[in-house]
């Protein structure tokens, strides 16, 4: 099973990696803020993840990383 | 097992890039490349003034900060000092390189020095507030063309890879683009080849990446990545401009 870990305080909550999800997996928090102030990336469904790394692959401040 | 994570040779802080910027993506994929090809510790990397003036804070390779538009000679005189143990880079904006700084380029193009120049055509002076710079589309509206970029008054964009493909000295010249994960892989080859070329003594190589600045084009980081597709790459068209090894090869 994959495993994302997310550097939530260096997130910009900018989306790119929910767009770059195919299976839709990724949303910016609706409640939490991190340092930055931004509303950070999270996993919906970690069971659902198949571990191609799209998410972070898009991620211009290598928030996440990927583990299989 | 990890399957992604961040490069060696990019350092562990937060980097100042507005949210969806995507000099981030650039910047990983320059840093993937000095660890696969094993060179974080004999390159020299030459940041510019422009929205990435800090990349010397962002690279864990040697840097050194030129003045505008200056790092190709910058780069040169590093290389002609120790040709043989450094690996030498500049990143560089469009004001930086197309501007301010086309001489330089044209010249250490021309002298096919051997360097590498990562280009970042944003069309945009991102870090100054959003001006025209020389690769502004025709009718971009930006700060300093607000009704759109009149090409009768101000000239028309500079397609820096045609312009230098021109030249007999160059020896690589290729146009990427990262608006999506396809082509972040494609612009990572070209990255790798480009260092490639320069440890294999080839000479001088360019790669001019189509990179977003949703802030000064007053767009979500989404919408800037299908202006890229829909306005960019339609006048920049994606490809490989000069390969003088491979066409000797042939
Ligand atoms: C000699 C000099 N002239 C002008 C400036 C102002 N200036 C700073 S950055 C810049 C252009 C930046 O645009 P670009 O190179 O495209 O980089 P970007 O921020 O878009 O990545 C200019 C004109 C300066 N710093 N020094
Ligand atoms: S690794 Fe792939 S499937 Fe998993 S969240 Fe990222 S993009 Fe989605
Ligand atoms: S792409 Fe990176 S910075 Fe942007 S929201 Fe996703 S994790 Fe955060
Ligand atoms: S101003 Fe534009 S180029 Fe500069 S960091 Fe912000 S989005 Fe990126
Ligand atoms: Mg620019």
């Amino acid at each position: 099973m994959a495993k994302l870990v997310f550097k939530t305080d260096f997130c910009k909550g900018c989306g790119l990696c929910v767009d770059a999800c195919p299976k839709k997996l990724i949303r910016l928090s609706p409640d939490k803020i991190n340092m930055k102030g931004h509303h950070p990336a999270e996993i919906t469904d970690q069971e659902a993840c198949v571990g191609c790394a799209f998410c972070a692959q898009m991620c211009p401040d290598c928030v996440i990383k990927v583990e299989r | 097992m990890v399957v992604f994570d961040k490069p060696h040779a990019l350092a562990d802080v937060p980097l100042h890039y507005c949210p969806g910027c995507t000099h981030g993506i650039v910047h990983r994929l320059v840093a993937e490349v000095l660890d696969e090809l094993g060179i974080e510790g004999k390159a020299i990397g030459v940041a510019p003034v422009g929205c990435s003036v800090m990349a010397y804070d962002y690279f864990n390779c040697d840097m050194i900060e030129a003045a505008h538009g200056r790092a190709p000679a910058v780069a040169t005189g590093v290389k002609r000092a120790d040709p043989d143990e450094h690996i030498v880079f500049t990143y560089q904006g469009d004001g930086d390189l197309a501007s301010i700084g086309m001489a330089e380029t044209v010249h250490a193009a021309a002298r096919n020095e051997n360097i590498t120049i990562i280009f970042i055509n944003n069309a945009i002076y991102g870090m100054t507030g959003g001006q025209m710079a020389p690769t502004s589309l025709p009718n971009q509206v930006t700060q300093t063309s607000p009704y759109g970029r009149d090409v009768k008054a101000c000239g028309f964009p500079i397609r820096v890879c045609e312009l230098l493909s021109e030249l007999d000295g160059p020896e690589y010249l290729e146009r990427v683009t990262v608006n999506n994960v396809k082509n972040i892989r494609n612009a990572k080859k070209a990255i790798k080849k480009a260092f490639q070329n320069q440890i294999d003594k080839k000479g001088f190589s360019l790669i001019e990446v189509l990179s977003s600045c949703p802030t000064n084009w007053g767009m979500t980081p989404q919408k800037a990545l299908e202006w890229i597709d829909e306005k960019m790459i339609p006048y920049y068209p994606l490809g490989v401009y000069k390969d003088r090894s491979a066409k000797e090869e042939k």
